[in-house]
């Protein structure tokens, strides 16, 4: 009882917009196994027919048989009930079995193709705001959609079918009785609704009480050790017993309202069972109906409770499963927005050139990144970027992997524009090595094959030594074949960033995309990872955002941006001569004024 | 079993309410029990002897038991649940002020995720347990034994037919558990490997892309996503199978108790109301008898939950307060280690040996050497987030583990390379270290920082939410505000890693101004990543391999020691680097 109050309660405060719409495109998911929830269904009706008859037997028996003493009928009524009751078991199994089916096949299907739409969509898309939201309660909705379809269509139909057969049965048996005991119905419905809203409105702030304890907790576990070096520990505790004591009290209060629920229907079902003694009694003095009905009646009127509880419950489960998907059904109706065109090419060898012809590109039409950004870069050279943040680095490599689509100009790949080529196969010719690797979970060996999953383990092995790799696999507890845990988590960052590089490796591309990592690696790491990529530049057409001195000077040339715009382009040496914002971010970051003491030179800052 | 009855302790702070639950539940229970006979009495008294009086009598009676039952079946959900929040509550705290309290040799080793469920579902599972379960399983156990007994005062031969059924019922009740639980563990974690494919391909989808694996990634999904359907359609085939099942043998109770009654009644040996009570009385041994099945069920959970509970609860810190320890108020900042070595408690060897050094009041200490050579440890000492395993570390000529922890730490301020803020406003965050402070100290505070700038920019200024849920800010503002906050604190002795992470190079520039402000006056010690830091160093400690191997001024060390400028060529490789070339250039 009281877990099912929660469940009311735990819904979500949101409709379906179209709900009618939502229900009959699930519907369609259904069709495919129509033949499962076809069965199904008529085992619910089988069912629910034989809980009605249950109860209709015993009265039966009492009056013509017991009450008369005839032992061959009610040994015969008897076996009836058995058989009654055995088919019920059967019809009950396979129902579960049939819906459960066709439910999880569903689910199956539903699952797929929402994975198969995500693989299509664009980065631009994926990652923005709209998308979103989508995406951070992709994983709860289709759970949603799970426990509706799982559990709650099979059993709602269930309950309103067994509902219906004591409804049935009731008039059958003796009109008067049954109007009188259905009296109570409209108020357990009525009841119920009402329960569920107040219940819904409790458990709204025991959510968000759970959730600041937690929260807070996630961040005090976090940060136990500045706490400590800050003397905070006395503070803390007050204020995590606060929000502590807020949650309890909110949970004591929802559940003010939840515990109520439970005896005030029970209170509504003790009293049909009053109105069913009362009237029954009368009227079987009176010798209008038989003590055997009377018996059976006292029993559907304990029946009927179960059942409109069951329903409610699993509306607003439904409820909840609908508006989950139907966002859902929006991310599948999102149509991609980069698609390769119909007459798109494979391209096969290449050389590597690459040609930014004008370009410029905005995330929204409003505010543009990049503005008619046009260079060249011959097969085998490296192109280092330098700017300021937010200069559009990020964005210009993202655009020659055609995560985005161009806004104007155009980007060529030995001299094919990249809309003119298979998205797939303009990557395959690529590889990243971003500055915060991302690894999947999985073993050291998986990730590293990702970028060539037929490799030899020699070839593998190869690719971790020219990452520098090798050594520290070799030391992992099961080396090539440890587990790197969600998202690469087991591993350091360092280690990552060397997968990551190997990974790269082993793809080959003629085109290599390198967003520099400096993040908190210790120095050896950092000189690992840093000769690894140089081994990597090698004989590669890249393109580099640079963060080092020894990169942007081993680089054939180095592009400025500044708001995205090219501001200065050249060598190293040109550049510094040019004194402008290359020189000027140059001394700033390699070199420190305070050196002028004891350095020799001594250069102005500003 | 130990453990869960340990936490009937906390039970015990809530005894009225508890109690109060039991006598309501008992309550309910009788009057459960009175409602068949009353149905008897109506059908033998009323009915059958065609008394109006009787039947209105009981049906007057039943509202009673109705009003009754509502009452108390209210007061005891309210009163369980005021009775678990509390314990659920007392649990956390104690807890939560556990964990605030241990040293860092604890929190080295601990999990974040892992401590999360602790103080999350197990201690759910415990609440549910102990305030819910333990409770209800009372109730259940006085309603079983209350029917059989009314049973058997009533009617030996079918109280027995009955009884007969319990041990069947159990045991297919435990069958079920026992095949179930396995299987339904397995499908929350297939569930929870299908969805983590979901979003990393979500976190990682430029990976994805950039590397053209849409389809293998499609591939992978497929196969989880089938193994999840099997595994599901695995536990629907026994629920399928049991449930069905269990009711088909209660029912099969009622067929026996209407034949074998019946033709008792027929014989004259029962009334036809009392055959009505029995099956009624049926249906109360049901659901008891499967709250005991779900109640036994969720104790072998509650006792592990209670044990991982207590785990922490009973966790020793190893860095206490003596029990004579003295404040220490105002210090001048000298810092001495005298003879210090240093293990982690369970280790075999010392990270740190034989350490002694003296840093002078205002001094700055740049500590220096390869990765793992025990640098952290030594600034680690000093506001004691560890003990020594020998020797002392001594402030001002006071022995760090003579004072009051509080009292040390107040003097001593941390900027570490992974800062870390609090969700709640920039000025919150700033006044971390003296939450009383002045509106205009932590704007100063800010100033030095070099993060005034950046902060009244933002949409609301100093009240601008920061953490998980405010804005995000850069690596360099995290850093800056990290950096007002230790100034605010105005402490004596300074801790800090001087490193500037992933940030452009404007941003850098003003951290290290901020950062060499921070150490004017102050008995300072960074764990240098510039060059600059090295040269202008009073002391530089030289550490490899666990032990300090030189100190002294960069120009004595420059002299004297080899790996000295291994380590300066090695670690600032790129920065001397440029020095020379920018050198070269000027000379041009």
């Amino acid at each position: 009882m009281r877990h099912g109050m929660q469940s009311i309660a735990q819904t979500p405060d949101e409709r379906a917009k179209d709900q009618t719409k939502v229900i009959s495109r699930l519907i369609k998911y259904l069709q495919p196994y129509w033949l499962a929830v076809l069965g199904a269904f008529m085992l619910v009706i089988v069912n629910a027919a034989m809980q009605a008859l249950g109860p209709m037997l015993i009265g039966r028996a009492i009056d013509q048989f017991i009450s008369v003493g005839d032992r061959v009928g009610l040994a015969y009524t008897m076996l009836a009930l058995i058989l009654v009751y055995l088919t019920s078991m059967l019809s009950m199994r396979y129902q579960i079995l049939l819906m459960s089916k066709a439910s999880q096949n569903v689910l199956r299907d539903l699952r797929m193709q929402i994975m198969e739409h995500i693989e299509r969509l664009s980065i631009q898309y994926l990652e923005g705001s709209e998308a979103g939201d989508l995406m951070s309660r992709l994983v709860n909705d289709i759970d949603a959609i799970n426990s509706f379809l799982s559990q709650g269509l099979s059993q709602s139909l269930g309950a309103l079918f067994s509902l219906i057969g004591i409804v049935i049965a009731m008039f059958l048996m003796q009109w008067q009785l049954a109007i009188a005991a259905l009296l109570i119905v409209p108020f357990m419905i009525l009841m119920t609704r009402q329960f569920a809203i107040m219940a819904r409105r409790a458990f709204r702030r025991t959510r968000s009480t759970i959730g600041d304890v937690s929260a807070d907790l996630q961040e005090e576990l976090g940060g136990v050790k500045v706490a400590q070096a800050f003397n905070r520990e006395d503070l803390n505790i007050r204020r995590f017993a606060e929000r502590n004591a807020a949650n309890r009290d909110a949970n004591v209060s929802a559940n003010a309202v939840t515990s109520a629920f439970a005896p005030a229907m029970d209170v509504l079902s003790t009293l049909d069972t009053a109105i069913v003694a009362g009237l029954g009694g009368y009227l079987a003095v009176m010798g209008i109906v038989s003590v055997g009905t009377v018996v059976a009646f006292l029993q559907y009127v304990q029946n009927f409770f179960r059942p409109i509880q069951t329903v409610s419950q699993i509306w607003t489960l439904a409820q909840s499963a609908f508006a989950a998907a139907e966002r859902v059904f929006e991310l599948i109706d999102t149509q991609p927005d980069i698609v390769d065109l119909p007459d798109a090419i494979e391209i096969f060898e290449i050389e590597g050139k690459v040609v930014f012809d004008q370009v410029s590109f905005g995330y929204d039409e409003e505010r543009p990144v990049l503005h008619g950004i046009t260079f060249t870069v011959e097969p085998g050279e490296t192109k280092a970027i330098v700017g300021p943040t937010g200069a559009g680095k990020s964005t210009l490599v993202s655009l020659i992997l055609r995560f985005y689509n161009v806004t104007d100009g155009k980007i060529e790949i030995d001299d094919l524009d990249v809309k003119a080529i298979k998205q797939r196969s303009l990557r395959s010719k690529m590889s990243i090595v971003l500055q915060e690797p991302f690894l999947f979970s999985g073993t050291v060996l998986e990730n590293i094959c990702y970028g060539k999953l037929d490799a030899s383990d020699e070839e593998i092995e190869q690719a971790a030594k020219i990452a520098n790799a090798h050594d520290f696999i070799l030391n992992l507890p099961d080396g090539y074949n440890t587990q790197v845990g969600e998202r690469g988590g087991m591993l350091s960052q360092g280690q990552r960033q060397l997968i990551s590089i190997a990974r790269a490796v082993l793809a080959n591309p003629r085109i290599l995309i390198l967003d520099e990592a400096t993040a908190s690696v210790d120095t050896r790491t950092e000189v690992l990872i840093q000769r690894a990529l140089n081994r990597l530049l090698e004989g590669r057409t890249s393109f580099v955002i640079a963060h080092r001195l020894s990169t942007v000077r081993n680089a054939d040339e180095v592009i400025v941006l500044d708001g995205g715009h090219i501001v200065e382009q050249g060598m190293h040496n040109e550049l510094m001569a040019r004194d402008g914002l290359y020189a000027d971010l140059y001394r700033r970051q390699f070199f420190d004024p305070q050196d002028e003491t004891t350095g020799a030179a001594s250069i102005p800052v500003n | 079993m130990k453990n869960v009855s340990r936490t009937l302790i906390y039970l015990w702070h809530y005894w009225p309410t508890a109690l109060g639950t039991i006598v309501s539940l008992l309550l309910v229970t009788v009057a459960n029990l009175l409602t068949p006979q009353l149905l008897r009495l109506l059908i033998d008294d009323g009915i059958e002897r065609l008394n109006l009086d009787i039947v209105y009598w009981v049906a007057a009676a039943l509202v009673g038991v109705a009003v009754i039952r509502g009452v108390f079946n209210f007061l005891q959900g309210y009163l369980s649940e005021i009775t678990s929040q509390g314990v659920a509550y007392d649990l956390r705290n104690s807890i939560f002020e556990k964990l605030q309290t241990l040293s860092f040799s604890y929190h080295d080793h601990a999990q974040t995720g892992k401590l999360m469920t602790r103080m999350t579902s197990d201690v759910e599972l415990v609440r549910m347990f102990v305030g819910n379960g333990l409770l209800q399983l009372i109730s259940a156990l006085v309603m079983v034994v209350g029917a059989i007994v009314i049973m058997f005062l009533m009617n030996w031969l079918l109280a027995l037919i009955i009884l007969a059924l319990i041990p069947m019922i159990l045991v297919i009740l435990f069958l079920f558990v026992s095949r179930v639980m396995p299987v339904s563990q397995k499908v929350q974690k297939e569930l929870g490997a299908l969805n983590t494919i979901l979003q990393e391909n979500l976190a990682g989808m430029r990976v994805v892309k950039a590397f053209a694996r849409e389809v293998y990634e499609l591939e992978r999904y497929e196969r989880k996503n089938e193994d999840l359907l099997d595994i599901n359609l695995d536990l629907v085939g026994i629920f399928s199978k049991y449930f069905p099942f269990l009711f088909f043998v209660a029912n099969l109770g009622t067929v026996a108790v209407v034949w074998v009654g019946g033709l008792q009644v027929i014989g004259l040996q029962l009334s036809v109301g009392e055959l009505v009570a029995f099956t009624g009385y049926l249906g109360f041994l049901l659901m008891p008898m499967f709250m005991i099945g779900m109640i036994g069920s969720m104790f072998s959970r509650a006792e592990a939950s209670a044990h991982r509970l207590f785990e922490v609860v009973d966790a020793e810190s190893d860095v206490l307060n003596k029990q004579d320890a003295i404040v220490l108020s105002e210090v001048k900042g000298e810092v001495e280690f005298k003879n210090v070595s240093f293990r982690y408690i369970g280790a075999e060897s010392n990270v740190l040996s034989e350490v002694s050094f003296t840093a002078s009041p205002g001094q700055t200490v740049a500590v220096l050497g390869k990765t793992g050579s025990g640098k952290s440890t030594i600034i680690n000492l000093i506001p004691r987030f560890y003990d020594v395993t020998e020797g002392q570390v001594l402030i001002d000529g006071h022995d760090v583990r003579d004072v009051l922890i509080d009292s040390l730490r107040s003097h001593i301020g941390i900027v570490l390379q992974e800062t870390t803020l609090f969700s709640g406003s920039i000025r919150e965050n700033i006044a971390y270290g003296k939450p009383d402070a002045e509106f205009e100290e932590i704007v100063a505070a800010a100033k030095a920082a070099q993060a005034h700038e950046f902060i009244v920019a933002l949409p609301d200024g100093y009240e601008t939410l920061v953490g998980e849920r405010g804005v995000g800010l850069s690596g360099g503002q995290k850093q800056r505000i990290a950096i007002a906050r230790a100034l605010l604190v105005n402490p004596k002795i300074l801790i800090l890693d001087d490193s500037t992470s992933s940030v452009d190079a404007e941003t850098e520039y003003k951290i290290q101004q901020a950062l060499d402000l921070l150490m004017e006056n102050r008995t300072s010690f960074v764990i240098a990543q510039r060059v600059s830091t090295v040269r202008d160093a009073d002391l530089i400690l030289l550490i490899d391999d666990q032990k300090l191997v030189g100190q002294g001024t960069h120009g004595e060390l420059i002299q004297t020691s080899e790996l000295y400028t291994e380590i300066l060529a090695t670690q600032f490789g790129d920065r001397s680097e440029l020095v020379s070339v920018v050198e070269e250039e000027m000379k041009i």
